[in-house]
């Protein structure tokens, strides 16, 4: 039984296939990963899975349920929950702050009790903050939660973007490039980050540059070349399959013949 | 249906000065996606100079032409010290800029000028001209001939002349402009000047018939901004559809409903289009990039 | 122990309002004192509103001249008590807002601004046009409330001037504190979400346009209270405190002192108020004035005056 299942999703911008007729399926605690040339299409997938582009073609399934065109908000409560490539930190926020905004959905209550401070919403609050410094401790930024958000290095607010993420409890987790601008030890750390995730039943969709990482953790890979699925399988087989060595790692033995000439 | 064709006379004039001041509006947005609250108090400085020029002696062309200048240099001066200085600030420091900068100038007339209510002669006398059993002014007509050879020039500007093109560029993309070479900073001066110059003009033509002081600008401004949204933020043909909708829209609220609330039905109508259609009559859709 | 920022806050504003008065070289001070805080107030919701959710709204004296009016209109008409006067002045505010704001915060930026203004003209141009109900430009009488009289049977007595600055603190202290607890709350976490990226705050499950409009209903409260505040003290209303011109000061005040955050609103409350009072010999220079500092703030100072000095002082003690 699949958890998460895309079935012939497609968009266009201005005339353009952006994405098209794209199909595959995540299982509990499966690690998926989207690869494929810059501009193929994986972030663009990515927003229309997790509902901030609205798909022209097919449909997505939330553990059975249709949950195609469905805002962003309510995805969230049915247990989907993502990260950005390029980061969407809440700047003027301290660290911690963001790790407990993620928790939104455990904490949110009535306005007028978190007006007047009543004891319901200063609990609700320290349960999340309880939670959010766990979570900090997690992805190895404890030490940084007083800290304004703005004032950490990149690689640092990506792991600060998937605490946020992870405090939904999530189902399905969607990283969009988790690695990028980290260094060797910080790429490892994420790469067991995600591995110890998965072990826990959370499916996770991955997009990421790093090809040992992805060849490393990914139970299944699917390669998007174009907008269109050209290829999917178990990595092994993937690093094999001729059409993704065209797509994927041809553009670059051009470039490198280019540079050669 | 003399009557009809009276309010549809006077709509169309006051149309016309709104649909300047969009064109206005929609130069300097398109060049700096700025949004100019100060736009109106063009109007009212063009008004206001050539009020005074004239009453120093000046033959009402050049006081005219003094005016439409001195407000273009106004314009420039706005963009060098106050909006070039706070690129890449938050909409609403923009916002908050600009109307500051309308309550300056506007502070500044009345202590150069005065607060006094001033016109100067129309330019062709004050006979009604007979049309079908309506009438409609001279000046009105100036009014509006003076709309459609500014919306003209500007077309010829933005199509035949590689200035015009480079300003299209550089509101399409500026970073794309910068880099095929255009000066955006010189284009964004220029935007300004020349939506100045419109606004100034504006005001040399319907002074006569409405009258100036220092204080009209806001008001005008407000209908100005509210026709280009109509018409479709950036889109000059929007702002000229935009503002003679407008100008039609509240002569005949004010004929046929009540003149108190005129300036109402504008807002009720602009508050109706962002509900309906955000982008206006002539607006282009976007999506966020995320 | 060091104090919360909260505590810190209230008690700062709380240790002003209550000495300043020692101060006081004339009782005209109490006066302005007094509207400091009621535009300090005001100012506080737009906090809430800008500082916390991002949104910007041109016309929330419109809401002020609702809990003015409100104060005028219920004691004639209803035969209600001032103060219960104000109360529905503020439920009706929140109604208003509720239903204004639902298709207005659908909208960004320049957009929202300006339907937020022609929201905030409308109510004002009916506030002068219907003079059958409220007089129309030159106003109307607002009755009195009755406070100071019952203080003065219990044995204290307070002048006019004097009871209002007390009564007009207080409220403002109360509203403080309000906006200060919810900037530690879900809901404020939520408002400041989605003010740093809203499509991150969707995606962490907050119902984005759900709490715009919680920010905007609340701020709306804000003003309405600011507006009866006002009518009761000064015992005499014109539409004047509907008008463009307000909303634009309001939202000035805001950001001059630094929106983001409560004291540094209402210090930029205290700057605007006191200025024109200041500079009555001056005041054909008001509306330059006014401008100048407008524009400039924003192009040196765009947090605020309150948050970049703290970030100058910071940056020296490190």
């Amino acid at each position: 039984m699949s958890l998460l299942q895309i079935e012939g999703l497609g968009i266009d911008f201005g005339g353009l296939r952006a994405v098209n007729d794209v199909s595959f399926s995540l299982k509990p605690g499966e690690i998926v990963s989207v690869i494929g040339p810059n501009g193929a299409g994986k972030t663009t997938l990515f927003n229309m899975i997790s509902g901030v582009y609205a798909p022209a073609r097919g449909r997505v399934l939330l553990d059975g349920e249709d949950v195609t065109r469905m805002p962003p908000h309510l995805l969230a409560r049915r247990g989907l929950s993502r990260t950005f490539q390029n980061l969407q930190i809440f700047q003027s926020m301290t660290v911690l702050e963001n790790a407990v905004a993620g928790h939104h959905l455990h904490e949110r209550g009535p306005v007028l009790a978190d007006l007047f401070a009543l004891p319901a919403s200063r609990r609700r609050s320290r349960e999340s903050e309880a939670g959010a410094r766990a979570l900090l401790e997690r992805v190895g930024l404890g030490r940084a939660a007083s800290q304004e958000a703005g004032s950490l290095s990149y690689g640092a607010l990506k792991r600060l973007e998937i605490a946020r993420a992870l405090a939904l409890k999530p189902r399905v987790l969607l990283l969009d490039e988790p690695a990028a601008g980290c260094n060797a030890v910080e790429t490892e750390e994420i790469d067991h980050l995600i591995a110890a995730v998965a072990a826990e039943g959370v499916s996770i969709l991955l997009v990421e540059h790093d090809m040992k990482m992805v060849m490393r953790i990914s139970n299944h890979i699917v390669v998007l070349d174009h907008g269109e699925k050209i290829a999917e399988g178990e990595p092994a087989a993937i690093s094999r399959d001729p059409r993704v060595i065209e797509a994927y790692l041809g553009a670059q033995a051009t470039e490198a013949t280019h540079a050669d000439g | 249906m003399p009557e009809l064709l009276q309010f549809l006379l006077s709509g169309i004039t006051v149309g016309a000065v709104y649909a300047l001041v969009a064109l206005g509006f929609t130069i300097i947005y398109n060049a700096s996606d700025v949004v100019n609250f100060a736009q109106g108090e063009f109007v009212m400085l063009g008004g206001m100079i050539t009020v005074f020029s004239h009453a120093a002696g000046l033959p009402l062309p050049l006081a005219a032409l003094i005016a439409i200048a001195a407000t273009a240099a106004v314009g420039v001066a706005l963009n060098k010290l106050a909006i070039e200085p706070a690129r890449g600030a938050p909409v609403v420091s923009l916002i908050i800029i600009t109307i500051g900068a309308s309550i300056f100038i506007r502070g500044a007339t009345q202590l150069v000028f005065d607060k006094q209510i001033h016109r100067f002669p129309a330019f062709s006398g004050d006979r009604p001209i007979a049309v079908g059993g309506a009438t409609i002014l001279p000046q009105s007509l100036w009014v509006i001939a003076g709309a459609l050879a500014v919306f003209f020039g500007l077309w010829l500007f933005f199509t035949r002349t590689l200035t015009g093109r480079a300003v299209l560029a550089t509101a399409n993309n500026r970073i794309a402009a910068q880099l095929v070479g255009i000066n955006t900073n010189y284009v964004m001066t220029l935007s300004f000047a020349m939506s100045a110059a419109i606004g100034a003009l504006a005001g040399v033509l319907v002074t006569p018939i409405t009258m100036t002081s220092y204080d009209v600008g806001l008001a005008l401004a407000l209908k100005g901004f509210a026709a280009a949204m109509l018409g479709g933020m950036g889109n000059p043909k929007g702002a000229l559809a935009g503002g003679l909708l407008l100008g039609l829209l509240e002569a005949m609220t004010a004929g046929y409903v009540s003149s108190q609330y005129k300036d109402a039905a504008a807002f009720v109508v602009i508050l109706a289009v962002l509900f309906a259609m955000p982008q206006g009559l002539f607006g282009r859709k976007s999506t966020d990039r995320v | 122990m060091r104090l919360s920022g909260k505590a810190t806050t209230l008690l700062v504003l709380m240790a002003v309002i209550a000495v300043a008065p020692v101060f006081f070289p004339s009782s005209y001070y109490y006066r302005v004192g007094s509207l400091i805080f009621v535009n300090g107030l005001a100012v506080t919701g737009l906090v809430i509103l800008i500082g916390y959710a991002g949104q910007i709204s041109l016309g929330h004296a419109g809401f002020a001249g609702i809990g003015a009016y409100a104060c005028a209109l219920a004691p004639v008409h209803l035969g209600l008590h001032p103060a219960l006067a104000a109360v529905l002045g503020a439920a009706l505010s929140a109604l208003i807002a509720f239903l204004v704001g639902r298709p207005i915060l659908r909208l960004k930026g320049y957009y929202l601004a300006v339907a937020s203004l022609g929201f905030g003209i409308l109510v004002s141009m009916v506030l002068s046009n219907e003079a059958w109900l409220t007089g129309g430009p030159d106003g109307m009488a607002v009755e009195e409330m009755g406070l100071r009289a019952a203080l003065k049977a219990i044995g204290i007595d307070l002048s006019n001037t004097q009871f209002w600055y007390a009564f007009s603190g207080l409220v403002l202290v109360i509203g403080a504190w309000l906006a200060l607890n919810l900037h530690h709350s879900p809901t404020g976490r939520a408002l400041r979400a989605l003010h740093g990226s809203e499509v991150a705050a969707r995606t962490v499950g907050v119902d984005v346009a759900r709490y715009k409009l919680v920010a905007f209903v609340v701020s709306a409260v804000y003003a309405s209270a600011s507006g009866s505040l006002l009518a009761l003290q000064n015992k005499f209303i014109t539409p004047d405190v509907a008008g463009f011109m307000h909303s634009i000061e309001m939202v000035t005040m805001a950001v001059l002192g630094g929106a983001g955050s409560v004291l540094g609103a209402i210090l930029g409350a205290a700057i605007l108020t006191t200025l024109p009072q200041v500079l009555t010999v001056f005041q054909e220079y008001e509306q330059l004035m006014l401008g100048l500092v407008m524009m400039l703030v924003m192009i040196f100072m765009r947090e605020g005056l309150l948050p970049s000095l703290a970030r100058l002082v910071r940056g020296r003690g490190e």
